[in-house]
């Protein structure tokens, strides 16, 4: 499988505390990457890094071949690689529908698309069809028609999590970054927003990195997983090796999850 | 924004005013056609404010328009109001061009206050200089049209209907852009600018275009402005100026492109009485409905006629 | 330069009453985190109080002399008198807010009481130069000063100095730093909030009145007077950095003697040039050349 972002010596420092500590991660086309670590391992650092947020000290980041360490987050999205954010980023005085319209209408813009002279409804790059009906097909396969006409502020917390995601989906990334899809999302609800969302992302082809604290989760959905700790990796293999790394088992996992250990074969249902 | 009504409204408004006009007494016809140009100011301000931003210093633009209208006929004879018109709005939008490099990094009181003393800069520098007549101003030709001349009973007449004329074309050009991708930022920019930047694009740009347009419609209005009250002067920039365009802003609500003009009409109106029935007392007419506004109406007198949330 | 002992001298003394004029202000927006309009109508209810009192004052024949306690005594009159229903009537309820429709209810206060000066005092001028001329001149090189520029002087020293000590001595100035990082925290701890809002904004609102109250003898007292001193006192606040003593003072000192170096040597760019700095030091450093270290909150 091609390497489609490739981070190669990540270093970052902020002042005495070591954020990003030789890091290298070569992600492939297609793959469902979990990253796991406790709070201030290094996890977000190394998204931040990759989405242009902050600047790694040394060390590149590499799109398709290209070098992308330098582009701002908004070049970034336009490459092709967006991100959800832990608290859901959205428009408070903005419907669902609205929500969508306005992404939609970024991507638009971008492609020179529905300017000033232009007449009628364009399609929207990447989705063969005008603005309203990709957001309607959106929000569909993120379930959350039903909502299409209320505002963001009403919405229940497990929407809005959907609701910042399927945001991601409208410049059709090549890779998404999801920062802890299910945070903040009440237990039952944890493994259906993920299923929701792993298949409406794969359906369009994506490469998937996602950051998560829920081990369930994420030994459920991931195909490989990079465990963080004090600015370093420590582990980087299938879940099922992991997460039962003593390394990682000591700093990130604690010795709770003995199930893991006991269901050696078939994690990944 | 109504869907589709708006510019319809503002077809029949400006065909009344037509069909009404010659009925209608000089200090009514006055009147309108300040309201006119005070409105085109405040939709520049309610552009701004839709996505966030005050801009206390609003009137730089108005009165670059102004003395851009003056300047022509006192150095080169033009009183053509078109030509004005123009000028005045090109004027205005390289000024803000160039402006607007800085102030599209700033939000909140800082964007107000850095806009503030752009403006009073401007007072500042005309108050002194003896060209443009210092504090004393100067007077601005009587207005002509492509060449004619219209006689003194039907000068404002003319005024008013080409004037209006000019700021229906220039809203519906606004209005259009606010149908455009870019144009739809503005409420999402005000509600989480990091987002809109993690969507792709900059919002520093898209504040940019905005703060150019503003600008372009307050030098138009400023322009009208000086040719239908005959005079320019410092005090178009002074800070006080601004503070009326913002209150005729805050007090139309950010609804729609028609609202702005309702506001400055009401706002004449309210300065006319208050100022007739008891001069010393009309600012704190002002002040009274300004608060109450801010305190009762926040989303301006447009929302008592729209129950439907602005876009 | 023959001119630079004049420039300096007068730049000490338009800095002292700048000082003075906007100190109130910084020190409203460092602890309640408004901007404030209505100090441009304290100013000039300063100055409308002590024509009045010192006017009648004089009038009845009392110690000229004691005229200057007048002066002073009419600011805190006026300024206990309105800015306390102000506060408690009114702003109280908005601080909820954001900062810029806080600004515009301030704006709004400060329409209302442009006219309600109107109503009081009328039209007309106010004169009361006696306090002025009472104590002569002195002379710096060949150029003659009035004496009574020294009390403005004066005045700007003892507030610096006195707002400086009162926040860093005493324990009422420390309770007002909690105050002043963290309003909700510090009503956590059982600090009263309102109170010191209260006090600060009258205690604020006073400043500007006693600069107006000094002013009053050498100008015409007549309406309109605060309408200056308002983008005035932003100038030298957004200079020094909003919120800031040190800043202020430092603000006032730059607005100074920018402005006398002016008026000597380039008379055209007088009015503008304070205003050019303030928009040069908001393009570089926005939050003043003194400013506050903003915690990082996230």
């Amino acid at each position: 499988m091609a390497v489609v972002l490739d981070a190669r010596g990540l270093n970052k420092r902020f002042g005495a505390v070591t954020a990003a500590s030789n890091i290298n991660a070569a992600i492939e086309q297609d793959s469902v990457v979990g990253l796991i670590g406790t709070n201030g391992a290094g996890k977000t650092t190394f998204i931040n890094m990759i989405t242009g947020y902050i600047k790694p000290d040394t060390g590149g980041i590499f799109y398709q071949g290209r070098d992308i360490t330098a582009l701002s987050p908004r070049e970034i999205t336009r490459v092709g690689i967006c991100r959800s954010f832990q608290i859901p980023q959205l428009y408070s005085s903005l419907s669902v529908f609205e929500h969508m319209m306005v992404g939609l209408g970024v991507v638009l813009h971008n492609a020179g698309l529905g300017g000033y002279f232009s007449r009628g409804q364009p399609n929207v790059p990447g989705h063969d069809a005008p603005a309203p009906e990709v957001a309607e097909r959106i929000l569909e396969r993120f379930g959350l028609a039903d909502y299409r006409d209320k505002n963001a502020q009403v919405l229940p917390g497990g929407v809005r999590k959907l609701l910042d995601i399927a945001l991601t989906m409208v410049a059709k990334p090549t890779i998404l970054l999801l920062d802890e899809p299910t945070s903040g999302v009440s237990a039952e609800e944890k493994f259906g927003i993920m299923e929701m969302v792993m298949t409406a992302v794969k359906a369009e082809g994506a490469t998937v990195l996602f950051v998560e604290h829920d081990m369930e989760v994420v030994s459920r959905f991931a195909q490989r997983v990079i465990a963080f700790y004090d600015g370093r990796i420590i582990a980087d293999a299938a879940p099922e090796i992991a997460l039962t790394d003593p390394e990682v088992k000591r700093y990130v996992v604690g010795g709770a999850l003995h199930r893991l250990d006991e269901q050696q074969g078939a994690p990944n249902a | 924004m109504s869907r589709d009504r708006t510019l319809p409204i503002l077809g029949a408004v400006l065909l009344s005013v037509v069909l009404a006009g010659p009925l209608l007494p000089q200090w009514a016809l006055f009147l309108l056609t300040i309201a006119i140009a005070k409105g085109l100011v405040a939709l520049g301000l309610m552009l701004l404010l839709r996505a966030g931003l005050v801009s206390f210093g609003q009137a730089l633009y108005y009165c670059a328009g102004a003395y851009a209208a003056g300047s022509l006929g006192r150095f080169f004879d033009i009183s053509d109001m078109l030509v004005q018109m123009l000028t005045g709005a090109a004027a205005a939008a390289l000024l803000a061009y160039i402006l607007g490099f800085l102030l599209a990094r700033y939000r909140g009181i800082f964007f107000g206050l850095l806009s503030l003393s752009l403006s009073m800069i401007l007072y500042g520098l005309l108050v002194k200089s003896e060209a443009l007549g210092s504090t004393d101003g100067v007077n601005v030709l009587p207005s002509t049209v492509l060449g004619i001349r219209p006689s003194q009973e039907w000068l404002r007449y003319v005024v008013v209907v080409v004037g209006g004329g000019v700021a229906l074309l220039a809203t519906a050009l606004v209005y259009r852009y606010l149908r455009t991708p870019q144009g739809q930022l503005a409420p999402a920019i005000k509600d989480n600018e990091i987002r809109v930047e993690y969507m792709g694009t900059s919002v520093r740009s898209a504040i940019h275009v905005l703060y150019v347009i503003a600008a372009a419609l307050s030098g138009i209005g400023g322009a009208l402005a000086a040719t239908t009250v005959g005079h320019i002067d410092p005090d178009m920039a002074y800070w006080t100026t601004s503070g009326e365009f913002i209150f005729i802003t805050i007090l139309a609500g950010t609804g729609s492109v028609v609202a702005p003009f309702l506001g400055a009409m009401i706002f004449g109106i309210i300065h006319t009485v208050a100022y007739d029935l008891s001069p010393n007392t009309w600012q704190l007419t002002l002040g009274t409905t300004l608060l109450l506004v801010i305190v009762f109406l926040p989303e301006g007198l447009w929302s008592l006629f729209s129950r439907r949330k602005g876009a | 330069m023959d001119q630079i002992p004049a420039v300096i001298v007068d730049g000490i003394f338009y800095s002292a009453w700048l000082f003075v004029a906007a100190v109130g202000m910084t020190l409203i927006y460092g602890v309640m985190k408004i901007v404030n309009l209505t100090h441009g109508s304290f100013y000039a209810l300063g100055a409308y109080a002590a024509a009045s009192l010192t006017g009648a004052w004089l009038a009845k024949g009392y110690p000229p002399m004691l005229s200057y306690a007048v002066l002073l005594g009419s600011a805190v009159l006026i300024s206990v008198v309105v800015a306390p229903p102000i506060e408690r009537g009114i702003l109280r309820f908005m601080y909820a807010k954001d900062e810029v429709v806080i600004l515009l209810i301030t704006y709004a206060l400060f329409l209302i009481l442009e006219d309600v000066i109107k109503l009081i005092w009328g039209v007309d001028p106010y004169f009361i130069a006696e306090p002025y001329g009472l104590l002569g001149s002195f002379d710096v090189g060949d150029l003659s000063y009035p004496t009574y520029n020294l009390i403005l002087v004066g005045i700007a020293i003892i507030a610096g100095v006195g707002l400086t000590l009162l926040l860093r001595g005493t324990r009422t100035g420390k309770l007002l730093l909690t105050v002043i990082h963290d309003p909700e925290v510090s009503r956590a701890m059982g600090i009263n909030v309102d109170r010191f809002y209260l006090v600060t904004f009258t205690f604020g609102s006073m400043l500007a009145a006693i600069g107006g109250a000094f002013t009053a003898p050498t100008v015409s007292v007549v309406p309109g007077i605060g309408v200056e001193v308002v983008v005035l006192s932003f100038a030298v606040v957004v200079i020094g950095g909003l919120g800031s003593l040190p800043g202020a003072a430092l603000g006032a000192v730059i607005v100074g003697l920018v402005r006398s170096a002016a008026i000597h040597y380039a008379p055209a760019v007088e009015l503008f040039v304070i205003y050019f700095v303030m928009a040069l030091v908001l393009a570089f450093r926005p939050r003043g050349l003194f400013s506050l270290a903003e915690p990082r909150k996230i």
